[in-house]
């Protein structure tokens, strides 16, 4: 069956965790590699998975980041309750920001990380409604590349 | 180039157990904003930057970076120290500057790996 899910997993993101932000992440890497997809794939999902959670760390008030993987494609939804973006077109403009000064100094907030996360994905979609949340679903193909599917 | 060599030269203070000194630095990218260096950094990259928060580590786990400068004499806060230790990942400190760190390393014939 070409669509069977081959790993599901879904972690909590709270807002301001900076601590704990990026940990996520880490765990979804791992389990990209136990999977033995080739570092390249494992890379780009890193990369778009870090932008992701660290856009709910930064903006959101609490969230869910899933992983889910089918033989075909990687597949990463970040969901969250928060603010939102007014204008999602605006937003995807690399180096535009709503970011405060405090999120700056620690090297966030430039404006960046959605155009990362649209960089490192073959599809990507965002849709967001102010006042409650902001959901991003990209997919990586990932068709026969696993060393051991 | 050997990141055992570049620490030798350098005299960089490695703040982290149990990681691979001998691994091979590919190159070197110097930034301060996250976003930057996962976009222009590149596998096997020694990042110099002036942060000490945990998510220099997530940084240089996502990129695959050889190792983590912490340059102009700042202190990598406890947390950063233990995250970059579960991941393998060796953070140095310096009193140098980027600029400085980045000169030598070029002189030493570091330049600038394929991404």
């Amino acid at each position: 069956m070409k669509d069977k899910i081959v790993l599901s997993q879904g972690f909590e993101i709270q807002g301001a965790d900076f601590v704990r932000g990026g940990e996520a992440s880490c765990q979804i890497v791992e389990a990209l590699r136990d999977l033995a997809f080739p570092p390249e794939i494992v890379r780009r999902a890193g990369i778009a998975s870090y932008e992701m959670e660290m856009n709910m760390v930064l903006y959101a008030d609490h969230g869910m980041l899933s992983l889910t993987v089918t033989p075909d494609a990687i597949m990463i939804f970040a969901d969250d309750q928060g603010q939102g973006i007014p204008d999602i077109e605006l937003a995807m403009q690399n180096g535009y920001s709503t970011a405060t000064q405090e999120i700056r100094e620690m090297g966030f907030g430039a404006g960046m990380g959605l155009s990362n996360i649209k960089k490192n994905s073959d599809k990507m979609q965002i849709t967001s409604t102010v006042g409650e949340g902001t959901k991003v679903h990209i997919v990586i193909e990932a068709n026969g590349a696993r060393s051991n599917s | 180039m050997k990141l055992s060599r570049i620490i030798e030269e350098l005299g960089l203070q490695l703040r982290t157990e149990s990681c691979d000194l001998d691994c091979e630095v590919r190159g070197c990218y110097i930034g301060d904003i996250l976003s930057d260096v996962m976009a222009n950094s590149a596998e096997g990259y020694i990042w110099l930057t002036i942060h000490v928060h945990p998510n220099i580590t997530a940084v240089a786990e996502f990129k695959g970076l050889s190792g983590v400068i912490v340059v102009n004499g700042r202190v990598p806060e406890p947390e950063t120290l233990k995250k970059a230790e579960e991941h393998k990942i060796p953070i140095f400190t310096t009193g140098l500057s980027s600029y400085e760190i980045a000169g030598r390393l070029y002189l030493m014939g570091l330049k600038r790996a394929a991404k």
